[in-house]
């Protein structure tokens, strides 16, 4: 499906997995079709059929007949294939991630943004996605810092500092929107280490770039300060909306990050979006260590005082800072007066489930559905809906392999990108108990901690034995590795 | 739900997701005096709020999940019985609900027990109640999937176990994945004391917290406080949450600390200073947090 017609518009973009980049942009057409479509300002005769590539929705199925591609199973698959290499690079270090990140994200507004064939432009599309993928970012690492810097007229500007609300970024992002003049990667490279320079080692440094350009306009030798960025441990990340660029790619091979290029809209923002969960921490990107946090609690209802992030007098609500009695509207924050980092104990609860990711679920073989002897369940275990489709040839179902329930699709992918629990593992005590005893004994025999301290602290903090259950299995792999 | 003409769904239609604890050591054993509300008595009162519930509106729809010390499973649900009994007379359908309810209950409190044979637990154990959780979590899933028009999803737990610390990190799984899409967790809580993990789920999720102070007259609770649409409770004076803590405690010495130290590898939490994270077996330099904010950039003020 890739061989035919009109391609020479876009043969420059696909880099060297095209393949696999193309199968993406099928499962994605039907959402597009679904919004109506971005090219809104058009009439459907404007529209030039190569910007449209309608042709990529089609299959030639075995007897030549041309069929819509079943984009739902694609996507589907494409998922599956997303979560077995994530949970493959993750089993080995599970609990090293960085949990705690300091992200700039550059967005090139070059000349280049203006370009048309995303629509309406390029750099709409991009602020359009970079809103979505803060918000996101956010609520995966509710620790974490962004900062946004953009490049114009050969200069990096720097748009916001590091912080910690969503809000604030996005409105920032939103009243900028205006491109002109290069793009310069050297210019917004030393900007962004110099800030990132400062930062507590503990962190993790990443630049995320969103480049439109095909080129670099420096003052200086760009590969000396992609060294600097080397030395200094910061992950650089591009995106590219045009060609593969060879700069980009050995910036991000440099500096360990990753160089994709969007192919349209929807790829775009699945590219974007696979920057949100934290990465692997590699151990000497960023040293371990203690932070000093504070637990506020709620202010008293009623209580009239004026905050530090906005300045006005509020009545009631609001937290107030353990240390310096200030008051702060929302957590987590820094302190405006002393500096302390301000968190409640579910934002910490928020990112456990990157430490304890459940296992993907295991595709049901066809030989089995088809087997009479086999009872299956008629029902997915989640959501009951049926999983028997007389009519309907794909009745895919996943099985999860520590409880055996049978789950839909849907379910399967809410289960692993949202819910983050196996409602089959959840529902069965028993499945529960060997795997407790089992570290239990292992743990016991290793005698590295006291186990009954650690316990009685976990289950102190949290009352949590699972996690207990779950460290030990850390613990475990940690020793290992380390031993 | 499909049968149903669509621009019939205003926003006034809800889908309750009842979680029902069937806990036996709640309802029986030592605990009889605590509770002063029966097994059979609660189960009139439920009925009762679930029968209103669809009388309030044609279109409401009412599932029920019963949260078992061993197993968690669905054991009704108003719009599949619908279409089942589609011929049955009006007055028909109430003793319908309350048969088919009552049988599959029946039938999963015997299985649930049966489950628990082999290992004897002694006292009062929790239910599982992040199961339920997470089983209400995918239908609820399954409805915004079918379409841009369907009832406004809530959650209801009528709890009454004690929590279970080794569901922590689940329950609150299930707590964000339910903030995400918007849906609130309402907790009834009629046991001996206050389920801090429903007081978080509540507050968290928007939903309502309550502890009935006499178990008695839990119909007028249920049907005052917890059967008002989404829509509704904006003109309402609903029970606000009063003091949900969120402070933590260490993992050292279990105290509650209002400052503290986090490990940066695994965000553990310590009162004080260690040279190694007992938990995850990291080696610390010095403590940071005091200078973060020196050696930084001094933020300039938002505007
Ligand atoms: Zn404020
Ligand atoms: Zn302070
Ligand atoms: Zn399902
Ligand atoms: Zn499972
Ligand atoms: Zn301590
Ligand atoms: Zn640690």
């Amino acid at each position: 499906m890739s061989g035919i017609g009109i391609e020479r518009r876009f043969e420059p973009r696909k880099t060297n997995n095209g393949d696999e980049r193309r199968l993406a942009v099928d499962g994605e057409e039907e959402e597009e079709d679904d919004d109506g479509g971005n090219g809104k300002g058009l009439e459907a005769w404007e529209r030039a059929y190569a910007d449209e590539r309608s042709w990529e929705s089609l299959q030639e199925d075995e007897s030549g007949l041309l069929r819509p591609i079943d984009s739902k199973t694609l996507h589907h698959a494409q998922y599956r294939r997303r979560l077995r290499s994530l949970y493959s690079s993750s089993t080995t270090s599970r609990i090293q991630k960085g949990l705690i990140r300091y992200l700039y994200i550059v967005i090139d507004l070059s000349r280049a943004a203006a370009d048309m064939d995303f629509r309406p432009s390029r750099m709409v599309v991009v602020a359009k996605h970079a809103e979505v993928f803060i918000r996101e970012f956010f609520d995966q690492n509710p620790l974490s810092h962004i900062g946004l810097v953009t490049i114009k007229d050969g200069v990096a500007q720097c748009l916001t500092d590091l912080g910690g609300s969503p809000e604030y970024h996005v409105k920032a992002l939103m009243g900028k929107l205006e491109c002109s003049g290069d793009s310069s990667l050297q210019n917004a490279l030393d900007l962004v280490h110099g800030y990132l320079n400062q930062i507590p080692s503990y962190g993790h440094r990443e630049v995320l770039i969103l480049y439109s350009a095909l080129s670099t306009c420096d003052p200086g030798d760009v590969m000396e300060t992609i060294q600097k960025c080397k030395k200094s441990k910061i992950r650089c990340s591009v995106v590219g909306l045009s060609a593969e660029i060879y700069i980009c790619k050995h910036l991000c091979e440099e500096t360990g990050g990753s160089y994709t290029v969007a192919l349209d809209e929807s790829h775009f923002k699945e590219l974007l979006l696979e920057h949100a969960p934290p990465p692997p921490a590699i151990a000497e990107f960023a040293v371990a260590n203690l932070i000093k946090m504070g637990f506020p609690q709620r202010a008293a209802e009623g209580v009239v005082s004026i905050c530090v992030c906005h300045k006005e007098a509020k009545v009631g609500g609001g937290y107030t800072c353990p240390r310096c009695k200030a008051r702060v509207c929302e957590l987590p924050t820094e302190c405006g007066i002393c500096g302390l980092t301000l968190v409640s104990s579910p934002h910490l609860a928020r990112s456990y489930h990157h430490l304890f990711p459940i296992t993907p679920f295991d595709e049901v073989p066809s030989s089995l559905l088809n087997n009479p002897q086999h009872r299956l369940p008629r029902f997915c275990f989640g959501c009951r809906q049926s999983l028997l489709h007389p009519g309907n040839k794909s009745s895919f179902r996943a099985a999860c392999p520590k409880c055996n329930q049978h789950f839909c699709i849907d379910c399967d992918i809410y289960i692993h990108e949202s819910l983050h629990n196996c409602p089959g593992c959840e529902s069965l005590r028993h499945s529960k108990t060997p795997r407790f005893e089992s570290h239990g004994t292992i743990f016991a025999a290793l005698e590295v901690l006291n186990m009954q301290d650690l316990k009685r602290g976990v289950v102190s903090h949290m009352g949590c034995w699972a996690l207990a259950c779950t460290v030990f299995d850390s613990v475990l792999k940690f020793k290992i590795l380390t031993d | 739900m499909a049968s149903i003409p669509s621009k019939l769904y205003s926003d006034d239609v809800s889908l309750l997701m009842l979680l029902l604890d069937t806990n036996p050591f709640l309802w029986t054993g030592a605990n009889t005096t605590t509770t002063s509300l029966p097994f059979p008595g609660f189960l009139t009162h439920v009925l009762s709020f679930l029968n209103s519930i669809l009388l309030l509106n044609q279109l409401n729809q009412v599932v029920v999940i019963a949260t078992g010390v061993n197993s968690c499973d669905y054991i009704y649900d108003s719009s599949s019985s619908l279409q089942k009994t589609a011929d049955s007379s009006e007055n028909g359908r109430m003793p319908i609900l309350c048969s088919r309810l009552l049988s599959k209950l029946e039938e999963f409190v015997i299985e649930d027990e049966r489950l628990s044979k082999d290992d004897s637990p002694e006292g009062i154990v929790s239910s599982l109640l992040s199961g339920s959780l997470s089983l209400a979590l995918c239908y609820i899933q399954r409805v915004f999937r079918s379409g841009p028009l369907h009832p406004q999803p809530r959650i209801l737990c009528l709890q009454g176990s004690p929590d279970g610390p080794e569901q922590y990190v689940a329950i609150m799984n299930a707590i964000f994945s339910a903030q995400r899409s918007m849906v609130p967790i309402d907790s009834c809580v009629i046991g001996a004391q206050h389920s801090a993990f429903l007081q978080q789920a509540s507050y968290i999720t928007g939903g309502v917290y309550l502890k009935p102070q006499l178990p008695d007259g839990l119909f007028q609770y249920l049907s005052t406080v917890f059967a008002t649409d989404l829509l509704s409770r904006n003109f309402l004076r609903l029970p606000k949450p009063v003091g949900v803590d969120f402070r933590a405690s260490c993992f050292c010495h279990k105290k509650t600390i209002d400052m503290g130290y986090i490990c940066s590898v695994c965000l553990s939490i310590f009162c004080k200073h260690h040279k190694k994270c007992s938990t995850c077996g990291s080696v610390f330099g010095q403590a940071l947090g005091d200078t973060s904010s020196t050696d930084r950039k001094r933020k300039t003020p938002e505007t």
